[in-house]
Formats: structure tokens, C-alpha cells, sequence
């Protein structure tokens, strides 16, 4: 099948019933998203696909044909990085940061929906990534503050 | 200070220029009884580059410490925190006390760390001193430069490392006063924020090594339950999977479960091989017990006397028989999962008698000789690399993950990385005790307590890992009770184990979190029904512990005054007393863990059967703060955690094994779920510092229920307590 990665194609042979998560993980080296339940519950594997946020555990691989997935990985570089990975870094938005990767493509994308306008929005929009640490403060901080800088 | 260079510290110069400073940190190290040996267990290297890498012998589980500690070393060096890298140390066995828990990293490390510090930074001055013909004492230092002011002339550490590692380490030694400080006590990002939010930081999870295989673990779900037969036809038939082995159960300190792993090429393939297996359950003996079998069992231990008196002054049941009015309150907590975001998992290479593991371990040292006595090969040959780790909270201090890798590695003569599902780790932690508490209590004529008995029942924690109950081993699961620090003059604590099949083990503050919520909240109803103010009530009766508890640390002996400091300031910061809008409530609690102090004072709201926290203060002292910014997000994680436990966590034990499966059975606060703003405060009393991680965590659970009696009129006395925050 044929997907493009953080702006790279790439053609990969793919069990029917393997998840895009695997895929990211296993056989392209991508090891930013995390597998925290497998269940949508946690969001540590969310990925933006076509620009939506998605729950990597949960989609097949193959759903993905021709779409273009952005992983944290894409997002920016330690040199340049995305705002929304400014921002987490200069307000302290995690603590072990397993959860960070989904956090972030979420942020992005709460961003670019026009959610980050509040502390209830942010809030709500958030609502599917846990941080067991809980640093859910510094994660709002953090968003609002990208959202008002973008 | 006076230090023999002798025996502290060795200095190699490397090849191609820099040195190596090794430092021996005595009381840290290992238990050898060889105490001529020399014993190194902190090490820093300076390069030419004028890079400084400080090697940390504590495990990262997000509360900072790769981070604190490298602080606490380059503060007194003067370095330039720029150039400072951090590495882990793989296990060893001269780092001695390698275990990352209890709050102790910077408790125990910061003299060392700072003294190597500052012995680098003399040996640096004094190279520079000898090569500009000066007296040491007119140069200073700074930014990994040593500077001669009136001559003009700065040196960078890189260029004068060779010279140095010749020079001697003056016999006075000083370290920096607070307000010298240059890095500490300044907010200070992470060692490694920068690769976590680019996906670049490598937890356990995605540990990836040449040849490796999957593997999943298919566990006994009823507690001690054995295999009778496999049939791994099916699961062998799949495409990728490559063998099906059986895991031997293993008892106390290593704690295995009886299991079938499937090795497969990919996670998906070990997982649907794991689906085939057809497996015959011994289900043991355990199978009858379940939460509402210990429940019943716990009651009714409160009913008589402990099976053990942990402590007992006066005559309280003398004074509670005659007593006109006795209150007596029940308290109830259920077993809790730690949850880490990570999973579970670890990887392992066995070849031959060598083992080479990639774990998420809180404790490499328990891990690899755990390891090499499963495979009973000799510690020597085990090598333990620490990875980062998606949270730890204490469960990560156990063996068990890394020695089923080991063992599952040892019968394929390949590397294996073993994966938990969420549904593996939920069921098969080693979970924060289930607990009952009665208090009886009576009140004196002065409106102040004039006899307490606290009884107890919970399953042990000390007995699950193999110790034989014993005169003297009830104080650690009564701890933050029976060892409470108000003056009363008839007092005890007497304790139950409740017998159980359940693994139980340390969970973040460990048995704090309950014992704090019984005696912080009896508190409460004692000032309410004295009439009584909750915070003058318990300062008026703060005092040194007066019955007889475990030994603490000698050189951190309990304070009361920095007790009643933190409620002080509390009660001040949250406005204690004012007026509050119609239907809000405030309440109290403090406690002192892991030999920190801390208060908590809540404010809420309670309609429709939902709770509002409109506000939460914090004040804590455990002494000097270095990291702001690391000791605020400890403080907030473990409010907000506590709060997750105290309103929603619970684990439900039926037919010996644990119900819930997943997150949604299981279920963390969120974040439009927590308070928005936590108002931390610290007072930084000038006394040895010690950790962070665990002493915010007792008090929520108290406070909150506290603030909720304030606000509704109703004691909350179950926890979780089942009302929906909003």
C-alpha cells in the first residue's frame, strides 16, 4: 500500500489486520506514538491523518491507503520546533512525557479546529489524551499559549 | 568540611585530554563491609570540548531527578549548564543503592553530588592558579571558565582538565551557600524535554536490538492459579509465530505468574498467537476471594482488638468505656492500580550464561539479581540498561517484568522483547492495599481528644513480598497512623492482616494514602463536634511523636514546628476563615511522608450531585527547593493523582483475580476533570533537603472529604467517593 509519512511516500507491505500504530512503530521506525491501552482510551497514539486527529491503535493500516499521516516525529525539529513543541517544553506540559507525543499532535490539532481560544475548550478538546502524572496545568497553559502565538 | 582525597575520590586523565573524576559515596554503596575498598559510584568527565557529562545512577520516571541531580553537581563546579550532558548508568554494582523510590534521589545524593562538585571545581582553580603563577584565592569561576579578575585572564575547564586531574583537593572543602546559588533554586527545564516532545526519547517500549522478537503473555487471572495443560497447536499455526514456552510461577521477591508466552516476528502476530492458545487453569486455592470476602473479613476485625498493638499510650479503652460520648468513624479504601501510561514490558538478550536486559526499572539492582537467580547464572553476567520510563509511581521497582523477558529469551536463545497489553498490566500489578480503619474517639472536657483508638486491617505489604508477620511489622502499614503526630493522652493503633492472594506493593506515598484520610478526616469531625476551629484545633496539638514508632532517618528527625508551619501557611494562602460564596466549603488536611510536610486546603462545591474544586493550596517543606519547576510538578501530579484516586480508582477483586480490564473500567481523572490551578508554596525551611514525589499525596484524599462535609453537611468516609467532578 501506498501512505505518505511526515511528507515522505512510502510504499509498505502490510497484514490485512495490522493497525497503523504497528505500522508508524514496528516497521517505519516511528516510536513517538505510544501504545498506552490499545483501546482509545488513553490518546498516547494519536496521529493526525489527513489533518484529523486520529487513535492509531484503533485504525488498520490499511484504512490508510493514499492518506498522508503526521507523526510528532513530523511536526518540527530541536532546531525549529513546531510552536505547540515550544510551548509544551517552555511551560513544563509533562513529567514522565510518554503521553506527550499524543498530547501534542492533539494540541495541533485543537489548535487548527479553533478550540484553543479558552481553558474550557482547550479543556474539553483534550479530553481523550490521560497524563497520569498530571501535568493537565501546564498542558493548558501550554496550548493556550501556542494558540494565542499561532 | 574536611575530605581525605584519599578516600573520596580518583582522578584519570582520558586519552586524547579531559578526565574523569569517580567518586565514592559511602553510605550509598553496597553493603560489601569492605570499606577500604575503594568504591566509586558517582562519576563526571570532562572533556576538552568543555563538555561535562555527569553520569546518574537513579531512574527517570517523569519526576525530574536526571535532571536535579545533575544540578546539584554542576552548581557547586560552576559549569555551564549548557554543556552539560546526562547519562545513565547501566546496572552496577558500585553504584550501590541504585532503587529510585521513597522519595530519596536528592536526599541521599546531594551532599556527594555537590561535594564532587565542588572537589572538580578546586582541582580546576588550582590548575589554573598553578599555570597563571597566582594564588588560587584571587581566581573565581564561573560558567566553566576560571577567571582572574585583576590579570584579565580566563581559562575554560576543557583547556585546564589534564592539569587539574594532577592537582591535590583542599582539605576545606565549602559548599555554596543558598545565596551563591547560580542554577539552584532557578527554573530549570529538563535533561530530556526537548527529545520527549520530539518523539525522540526511547522509553522501554521502543527498545529495538538486532534479531528481537515479540512476545505476549498470556497470565493465570485468578491470583496463584496454576497451568494443568497447553495446547499450542492453533497458536503455532499462525504466520509469525515462532514458539510458545511456559513461564514457571515464581513466589515472593520476584513474584512471576504462572504463564504460556507467545514469541512471534511482530506484536501482532505474538497477540493473535496468544488468542489460539487453548490453556487448562489450575485456579489454586484463591479463587473463593474477592472484594466483598475481604470487605466482611475487615469489618469484623474492627470489631475486636488488633492482632497486633503497633503502639498504645495511656488507657484509651478504659477512658472510651467511661466515656459519655464516643465518635467513631469507619473508613474504607479499595486496592489501586499504579497505571503507569507505559505498560509493562522489557527486553532481553540470553546468550549462554550472559543476559543482557532493556528495562524500565525503577530498580536495576533488584531486576538483575532477580534475574540471575531465575536463571541461576552469576550477577556478574547480567547487564541491566535503564531505559526511560512511561511513569513508575513504585511498580516499576519490581523484578517481575524483567525477569519473564529473561526467562522467555533463556528458551528461545533469541533477544525477546515482552509487551503487556493495558489489560495485562491492570490485572497483574502489585496494587496499593485495600484498607479499613475505625477510629474511637472521645472528647475531654476541654474540647480536645482525650482518647483515640485506631484499629486496622489491610493485607500487608511486607508479608506479600515474603516476610513472616512479626512483633514490630504492623507500624509500615500503619504509617501516617499510628505514628500521627498529635498529642493525646490515652492513644493507640492496633492492626489486622487481612489474609489475601493479591500482590501488593508500593504505591506512590504507599500507606499514607490511607492512613492520613483516616486520621485527617477524624480530626475533622472531632473539631466539628468540639465546636472547634480544624486548624487551631490541630495546631494546639501538634506535637513530637510520643508513641512508640519505626526509627527514623537520624539525620531528618521529625519537626513539629515544620508541620504546623505548612498548615500555617496553607490555611493563610487559601484566606482560612474568610467568608465563602453560599454552598462552598474549605477544607483541611496535613501530613508528614517520606519525611516531607505538607498541607492541602481545598475549596469546593457540591450541586446536582457534582463536585466543583474551585480552588486548591498547597504548602510543603522539605526543606531547600532546586528545581522549581520539577518540585511544582511533583506537587501538582500528586494532588491531581490523589484526586484521580480519591474520586474515581478503584480496583474489584471477584473470584481471586481483578474485574477491571481496561481504562474505561478503571478510570483516571481527565483534564476537564482536574482542578485547573494548583497553588503550590514552599517553605523552605533550612534543614537537609529531602524528596517531593510522595508527601503532597495524603492530604488530598482528607481535604477534599473535609471541604465536601464543609459544603454539604454529608462525611464522606468511602473511597473512591463517587461524586462527579464538573
Amino acid at each position: 500500500m501506498d501512505l505518505v509519512v511526515n511528507g515522505a511516500a512510502h510504499v509498505v507491505l502490510v497484514e490485512p489486520r495490522t493497525t497503523l500504530l504497528e505500522l508508524l512503530r514496528d516497521s517505519l521506525g516511528l516510536t513517538g506514538a505510544k501504545q498506552g491501552c490499545g483501546h482509545g482510551e488513553c490518546g498516547a497514539c494519536t496521529v493526525l491523518v489527513d489533518g484529523r486527529p486520529t487513535l492509531s491503535c484503533l485504525r488498520l493500516a490499511v484504512g490508510c491507503e493514499g492518506e498522508s499521516v503526521v507523526t510528532v516525529e513530523g511536526l518540527g525539529t530541536a532546531a525549529v520546533p513546531h510552536p505547540v513543541q515550544r510551548a509544551f517544553a517552555e511551560f513544563d506540559a509533562l513529567q514522565c512525557g510518554f503521553c506527550t507525543p499524543g498530547q501534542v499532535i492533539s494540541a495541533v490539532a485543537c489548535i487548527s479546529s479553533g478550540e484553543g481560544w479558552s481553558d474550557d475548550s482547550v479543556r474539553e478538546w483534550m479530553s481523550g489524551n490521560l497524563c497520569r502524572c498530571a501535568a493537565y496545568p501546564q498542558i493548558v497553559a501550554a496550548v493556550r499559549a501556542a494558540a494565542a502565538g499561532g | 568540611m574536611t575530605i581525605s582525597r584519599r578516600d573520596f575520590l580518583r582522578v584519570t586523565v582520558i586519552t586524547g585530554g579531559g578526565l574523569v573524576l569517580a567518586v565514592s559515596a559511602p553510605g550509598c554503596g553496597p553493603k560489601s563491609g569492605k570499606v577500604s575498598e575503594f568504591d566509586p559510584s558517582i562519576f563526571v568527565r570532562l572533556n576538552p570540548d568543555n563538555t561535562v557529562a555527569i553520569t546518574i545512577s537513579k531512574s527517570e520516571m517523569g519526576q525530574g531527578v536526571r535532571t536535579s541531580l545533575a544540578m546539584l553537581l554542576a552548581e557547586e563546579l560552576d559549569a555551564d549548564w549548557n554543556q552539560v550532558k546526562v547519562e545513565q548508568a547501566s546496572y552496577h554494582d558500585r553504584y550501590g543503592d541504585m532503587s529510585t523510590g521513597g522519595s530519596g534521589s536528592v536526599r541521599d545524593l546531594n551532599l556527594r553530588l555537590r561535594q564532587s562538585g565542588a572537589a572538580l571545581r578546586a582541582m580546576l582553580v588550582g590548575a589554573a592558579a598553578k599555570q597563571w603563577g597566582v594564588d588560587p584565592r584571587e581566581c573565581r569561576t564561573e560558567n566553566s571558565f576560571v577567571i582572574h579578575a585583576t590579570s584579565d585572564r580566563r581559562l575554560h575547564y576543557g583547556a585546564l582538565a589534564e592539569r587539574a586531574a594532577t592537582m591535590p583537593v583542599p582539605a576545606d572543602l565549602k559548599l555554596k551557600p543558598k545565596s551563591e546559588w547560580r542554577l539552584l533554586g532557578k527554573d530549570r527545564v529538563g535533561v530530556d524535554v526537548s527529545d520527549i516532545v520530539h518523539g525522540k526519547a526511547i522509553y522501554g517500549l521502543d527498545v529495538k536490538i538486532p534479531g528481537m522478537l515479540y512476545a505476549s503473555i498470556e497470565r493465570t487471572h485468578v491470583f496463584g492459579g496454576t497451568i494443568k495443560s497447553v495446547d499450542k497447536t492453533a497458536a503455532l499455526a499462525i504466520p509469525g509465530v515462532k514458539d510458545v514456552v511456559q513461564i514457571a510461577p515464581v513466589g515472593p521477591d520476584i513474584n512471576l505468574h504462572a504463564g504460556v508466552a507467545v514469541v512471534a516476528t511482530s506484536t501482532w502476530a505474538a497477540m493473535q498467537g496468544r488468542k489460539a492458545l487453548k490453556i487448562e487453569w489450575d485456579l489454586g486455592p484463591r479463587v473463593t476471594e474477592s472484594t466483598d470476602s475481604y470487605r466482611a473479613a475487615m469489618m469484623a476485625s474492627m470489631e475486636r482488638s488488633g492482632s497486633e498493638v503497633v503502639n498504645k499510650i495511656g488507657d484509651p479503652d478504659g477512658v472510651l468505656a467511661k466515656a459519655t460520648a464516643v465518635i467513631s468513624s469507619t473508613y474504607e479504601v479499595p486496592f489501586l492500580s499504579h497505571a503507569t501510561m507505559e505498560p509493562m514490558n522489557c527486553t532481553a538478550s540470553v546468550k549462554g550464561a550472559m543476559v543482557e536486559v532493556w528495562s524500565p526499572t525503577q530498580d536495576p539492582r533488584w531486576a538483575a539479581a532477580s534475574v540471575a537467580k531465575a536463571l541461576a547464572v552469576d550477577i556478574k553476567n547480567v547487564q541491566v540498561h535503564v531505559t526511560l520510563m512511561g511513569g513508575g509511581f513504585g511498580r516499576r521497582l519490581n523484578p517481575d517484568f524483567s525477569v519473564e523477558a529473561a526467562v522467555v529469551s533463556k528458551q528461545v536463545q533469541q533477544p525477546v522483547k515482552v509487551v503487556w497489553t493495558r489489560e495485562d498490566d491492570l490485572r497483574h500489578d502489585f496494587y496499593r492495599p485495600c484498607a479499613v480503619h475505625r477510629v474511637d474517639a472521645s472528647l475531654g472536657a476541654d474540647g480536645m481528644p482525650e482518647a483515640w483508638r485506631h484499629r486496622i486491617s489491610t493485607p500487608s505489604i511486607d508479608v506479600w513480598y515474603g516476610d513472616k508477620p512479626k512483633p514490630g511489622w504492623g507500624p509500615n502499614e500503619a504509617d501516617g497512623a499510628g505514628n500521627m503526630s498529635y498529642r493525646i493522652k490515652n492513644r493507640s493503633c492496633e492492626y489486622t492482616l487481612l489474609e489475601s492472594g493479591v500482590p501488593r506493593g508500593w504505591w506512590r506515598a504507599v500507606s499514607t494514602t490511607h492512613g492520613v484520610f483516616a486520621t485527617e478526616s477524624t480530626i475533622d469531625e472531632l473539631a466539628h463536634v468540639a465546636g472547634k476551629d480544624p486548624v487551631a484545633f490541630r495546631l494546639a496539638m501538634i506535637d513530637r511523636v510520643v508513641v512508640a514508632q519505626p526509627p527514623d532517618f537520624a539525620e531528618f528527625p521529625f519537626d513539629p514546628a515544620r508541620l504546623k508551619g505548612v498548615l500555617q501557611t496553607a490555611a493563610d494562602k487559601a484566606g482560612w476563615g474568610r467568608a465563602l460564596p453560599a454552598g462552598h466549603g474549605m477544607g483541611i488536611a496535613c501530613s508528614y511522608d517520606h519525611l516531607g510536610y505538607a498541607a492541602e486546603v481545598f475549596e469546593v462545591s457540591v450541586a446536582n450531585n457534582k463536585l466543583r474544586i474551585h480552588r486548591v493550596v498547597c504548602a510543603a517543606d522539605s526543606g531547600p527547593i532546586m528545581n522549581p519547576t520539577g518540585a511544582k510538578a511533583q506537587i501538582e501530579g500528586a494532588i491531581v493523582q490523589g484526586l484521580s484516586a480519591t474520586l474515581k480508582e478503584r480496583i474489584t477483586i471477584t473470584g481471586g483475580g481483578v474485574t477491571e480490564r481496561n481504562l474505561d473500567g478503571y478510570k483516571l481523572l481527565r483534564i476537564n476533570e482536574a482542578p485547573l490551578a494548583i497553588e503550590a508554596y514552599f517553605v523552605e525551611t533550612d534543614a537537609p533537603p529531602t524528596g517531593l514525589g510522595e508527601p503532597a499525596m495524603p492530604p488530598v484524599a482528607p481535604a477534599l472529604a473535609n471541604a465536601i462535609f464543609k459544603a454539604t453537611g454529608k462525611r464522606l468516609r468511602t473511597l473512591p467517593l463517587e461524586i462527579q467532578i464538573a
